[in-house]
């Protein structure tokens, strides 16, 4: 097995493409060596971008967004106030993932290019309209985080691809976020499933929204249907009905050992009602 | 022996720290996969992908080919000709003809490094025939169902019955035509429980050394150092007073570690490398997959009821696999599944079926989870029907010394009255209950045990003491046993030192098994202890010239026994032992017997839950366990065993399940799936200790790690049913499976 160290996307990239045989990038590894030691997984190429400076950072963007580095752990984005105040639900996402030990290593990148639809900090990033910056042989280009997923185990990404930050668009004033997800445990288990809703209001009103859910069908999906029962609305019951129907409408899982179609599907409404709540609550500055 | 009259102790009791505290806290505690030695080689398992195959060929050629590997061994390197329960654990270590389950061992390899070992396994090609499988009980005892292996049956299954059942069990009393006619209520029910997993948080490990001359030495993480000993040895064909085994400490063994797995393969590999040491040590996957889940479980119960509570027949029959050998613990399940109810009219059916899993071991109290779930949710339901308080029927119910077991021997002194009486009055109890939520009550039962136990301990030059047993120590028995042998001898917790050593050291004991450590080995320990006081005592009346008979022993010192005896100032143990070179040489004591005086143990266990409606989440809100401990010994210990063993119950009510694909593959072999509660699922669990003392122990000890383990499951059934209406008969209730029951419950 090669293993690199880049300095550079730019230089991860080219060692990616030039590789054969099976690559893996390597962030905080918290997926990669657990498939490694099991022998699910086991990489001809290892590429570790930890090292490329600004992967740590969290930085505020010019137009009053953020960017987040790739090797930034969950723990740091759970310390970090100013990121929470702006997007509670893209970090208490992120939070849900593992444990306390596993939260020291875990990356937003690496939850987003393991593939899973179980992820559940993806369904966060994609309610609230974040992309990724893609460093390729080609040159840089950003992508929404939706468009990665394709399918479990699988992503977009091309060979030579590596994802070199995330962009979360700037918050703005009167708007919330949430995201749940359900599991038989408390924690250290995996969604069976998961929403996420970002809103605005105008007043009591909700003038933008959108929602996403998790483990539900093959990747992470955005559901513009349930969007659109937010939107116009206070959140009334018809609201939540219509939102529901559309969040279930929205919805293709499998059956497992995790969970039956029927119950997840059942689960990922229950789960969109009670996000809206506390994200329509955050939106409107009641504390949550 | 007769019951001991002292009632206050100096120590039996207290709660002082565990003496392998430090070492556990720091990190230096050595467990299994600790263990090393020079020239050590690793080993890696080969496993069979499928469910039941038969194996046309294995080819380890190119294994046998890769650098730093010296060693590769399959079943033709066993020795051939063993019967019976030999021949089931030789086939379980290696498969033979026939993969029989997922997970099942191929091959195995020895090579210089963990990688090469892994890398090497990937090498061999084995070719299958893929054959029909069955997974399920009830599949299983299809007369039509695959056929796991012709004339497996013992001589108690009649002609006639499916193909699958090795063993049929049916005993009784009464007339039950007569028992149920005098019934208000007769119900009965069917009942599903799923195989699960001890859980243990250390993985086996072990590290085996074995010659060309047939002498060898094991280190391994075990429940029974000479149970591996003798499995070892007749899977191998050794002599087994040449095999030495030590066991490491034990992160955890809750019955699983009572058995062998992995342990003849490292000898194998070991002898076949020309001596060098084998460690193997498997990963989680592994463990679930190919180590000793417990059995799963299809029973049928019919209960009579009168409409003021008395029970007046009862029927069971239960169906149990514990995978593709016999040894479901049907028999257990049945005998304790009514233990706790006087009935004059009972019958009890029973059927060991083999099906393509993992051949099942021991987990905690085996058997008795299953049979209560079963017995104890119907009697719930038929209180609720008939509007009775289920602690009144229970207590109504009860069975008290002198009366006839449900499985037929008269119970000695118990204490299920005193524990149902302490259970009713806790506060628990009182705790008013909110929307969806509902409160669930069982009593669960187990015999304990008592096995073959050694226990020689010795007097050091200071006056201090050293006691060697046989049990590894799971619980505290090492803190348990140093109590009372530091209680008998009259001196401080401190200045005993428990060990338990390896299988050159003593005669042979029974693993820590059966909730026996610190009834067996304390007893025998105390036995030992009073021996070297009587040689102390003999050494006293020689240096004083008086008869022995003379000389007694009071808190830690040698006396002569009263004012006849004659007038000599008392002579510590400290004194006795500075001087034991001139007095006769060293002291020590040693006790070897199956020492007799079990005292069975009842619990009652009382539960809150609460269930999300919208997703059929069960909630533990708060649980109580109430056991007879007979005497705790070491009151922590005591709590720690309750609550342990409720919360492995909570785990196997809710979630834990193997989950077994058409494919006959266990779909999930890792702890993500295999959902065990953590921390955070779970109140603290409250506990009381009931002391009814066992006579047959000299401070009253009955033994407490199993029947802790056995209310759960229809406590927090009966909980459900309070919470939400419905009678929940298939184990795990996960919220996939009660949401779909209230969905059901509301068309």
């Amino acid at each position: 097995m090669d293993f690199h160290t880049p300095s550079s996307f730019e230089d991860a990239s080219k060692l990616a493409a030039e590789a054969t045989g099976l690559t893996r990038f390597l962030a905080g590894g918290t997926d990669v060596l657990v498939q490694m030691r099991s022998g699910t997984v086991l990489p001809d190429t290892l590429i570790d971008l930890k090292l490329i400076p600004g992967t740590q950072g969290i930085t505020r963007t010019p137009d009053g967004g953020w960017r987040i580095g790739i090797a930034v752990s969950g723990a740091r984005l759970g310390d970090h106030a100013e990121l929470i105040a702006d997007w509670p639900g893209v970090v208490e996402g992120m939070e849900l993932v593992g444990s306390t030990q596993v939260q020291g290593r875990a990356t937003l990148v690496g939850n987003l290019c393991n593939g899973s639809p179980a992820a559940d900090s993806v369904p966060g990033l994609v309610a609230a309209q974040a992309s990724v910056e893609i460093t390729g042989l080609t040159g840089v280009r950003t992508v929404p985080v939706e468009d990665i997923p394709a399918g479990p185990g699988k992503t977009t990404l091309q060979p030579g691809d590596v994802i070199s930050g995330i962009l979360i668009p700037p918050r703005g004033e009167h708007a919330g976020d949430a995201y749940q997800r359900f599991t038989p445990r408390t924690e250290m288990d995996i969604a069976v499933a998961g929403c996420a809703i970002s809103l605005r209001v105008d007043g009591d009103t909700i003038s933008e929204a959108r929602v996403a859910v998790g483990a539900v069908a093959p990747t992470v999906r955005l559901v513009p249907d349930a969007a659109a029962a937010l939107i116009g609305s206070t959140l009334d019951d018809a609201a939540i009905d219509a939102l529901v129907a559309a969040v279930r409408a929205a919805c293709n899982p499998i059956d497992d050992k995790r969970g039956t179609a029927e119950f997840r599907t059942e689960v990922a409404g229950v789960l969109a009602k009670r996000v809206a709540k506390i994200a329509y609550g955050r939106a409107k500055g009641e504390a949550q | 022996m007769p019951k001991d009259d002292i009632k206050e102790f100096r120590l039996v009791g207290t709660r002082p720290n565990r003496p392998d505290g430090l070492d556990k806290v720091t990190g230096r505690a050595r467990y299994g996969a600790d263990i090393t030695a020079p020239g050590m080689l690793w080993g890696a398992v080969l496993r069979s992908p499928h469910a039941h195959a038969k194996i046309l060929k294995i080819d380890t050629s190119k294994a046998e080919a890769l650098s730093g590997v010296k060693a590769v061994v399959t079943r033709a390197d066993f020795p051939t000709g063993l019967t019976g329960e030999e021949w089931n654990l030789q086939e379980n270590t290696m498969a033979g003809e026939k993969a029989l389950y997922d997970g099942h061992a191929i091959a195995a390899v020895a090579a210089t490094s963990s990688l090469i070992a892994q890398e090497a396994v990937r090498l061999i090609k084995v070719d299958y025939e893929v054959l029909p499988h069955v997974t399920d009980v009830d599949d299983a005892i299809k007369p039509d169902a695959p056929v796991i292996r012709e004339g497996a049956a013992d001589a108690s299954v009649p002609e006639g019955m499916p193909p699958n059942v090795v063993k049929y069990f049916e005993f009784g009393r009464g007339d039950m035509e007569a028992g149920f006619k005098d019934a208000d209520l007769v119900m009965e029910r069917s009942f599903k429980t799923e195989a699960t997993h001890q859980g243990y948080i250390e993985p086996h490990a072990c590290l085996g050394q074995l010659g060309a001359d047939g002498k060898g030495e094991m280190w391994v993480c075990t429940q029974g150092q000479w149970f591996i000993r003798q499995m070892c040895s007749a899977v191998l064909g050794l002599n087994a007073a040449q095999l030495r085994v030590t066991p490491s400490e034990i992160g955890g063994g809750f019955g699983g570690k009572t058995t062998i797995f992995m342990e003849p393969l490292s000898l194998a590999l070991s002898q076949k490398a020309g001596g060098r040491p084998v460690k193997i040590v498997m990963s989680r996957s592994e463990v679930l997959r190919a180590t000793g889940p417990t059995a799963s479980a299809s029973m049928d119960v019919k209960i009579g009821m009168t409409k003021d509570g008395k029970l007046t027949a009862a029927r069971a029959e239960f169906r149990m696999q514990g995978g593709a050998f016999p040894g479901a613990p049907v028999d257990m399940a049945l005998y304790c599944s009514l233990a706790p109810y006087k009935i004059e009219n009972v019958e009890h059916i029973g059927y060991d079926v083999l099906a393509n899993r993992p051949k099942c071991a021991a987990y905690r109290a085996p058997g008795s989870p299953m049979g209560a779930f079963a017995v104890e949710s119907l009697i719930d339901e038929m209180c609720r029907k008939l509007d009775l308080d289920p602690m009144e029927v229970r207590l109504k119910n009860a069975v008290r010394e002198g009366d006839q077991a449900s499985y037929g021997p008269t119970f000695g002194s118990i204490g299920l009255v005193e524990v149902l009486e302490a259970t009713a009055k806790h506060p628990n109890l009182a705790v008013p209950l909110g929307p969806n939520q509902g409160r669930g009550v069982a009593s669960g039962y187990w015999f304990n045990h008592n096995g073959e136990t050694s226990v020689s301990m010795a007097i050091s030059e200071d006056g201090t003491a050293q006691v060697s047993v046989g049990t590894p120590d799971i619980g505290g028995s090492r803190a348990s046993i140093a109590l009372m042998v530091a209680e008998t001898l009259g001196i401080a917790y401190e200045d005993v030192r428990v060990n338990v050593v390896e299988t050159g050291a003593l005669g042979v004991n029974e693993p820590t098994h059966g909730s026996r450590a610190t009834f067996a080995t304390g007893k025998a320990a105390t036995i030992a202890a009073r021996a070297a006081i009587k040689e102390m005592c003999r050494r006293a009346a020689n240096e004083w010239g008086i008869d022995e008979d003379a000389v007694e022993w009071v808190e830690g010192a040698a006396q002569p026994a009263g004012p006849n005896a004659g007038n000599y100032p008392p002579m510590s143990i400290k004194d006795i032992a500075k001087n034991m070179g001139a007095t006769g040489g060293p002291i020590s004591g040693h006790h070897e017997s199956v020492p007799d005086g079990v005292g069975a143990s009842f619990g009652c266990h009382v539960v809150d839950v609460e269930v999300d409606p919208e997703t059929g989440l069960t909630k533990i809100l708060r649980y109580l366990v109430v056991q007879d401990a007979g005497r705790a010994i070491h009151p922590s210990y005591v709590e720690g065993q309750y609550q342990g063993g409720a919360v492995q119950g909570i785990g196997w009510a809710l979630n834990e399940e193997y989950v077994y694909g058409k494919d006959g593959r266990l779909q999930n072999p890792i702890f993500l799936d295999y959902r065990m509660p953590v921390a955070s699922d779970l109140p603290m669990i409250d506990t009381m200790i009931v002391e009814v003392p066992n006579p047959g122990h000299p401070f009253g000890v009955r033994g407490v790690g199993e029947t802790g383990i056995t209310p759960p499951l229809p406590a927090i059934a009966n909980a459900i049913q309070g919470a939400t209406g419905l009678r929940m008969s298939h184990l795990p209730m996960t919220p996939t499976k009660v949401l779909a029951a209230l969905k059901a419950s509301q068309e």
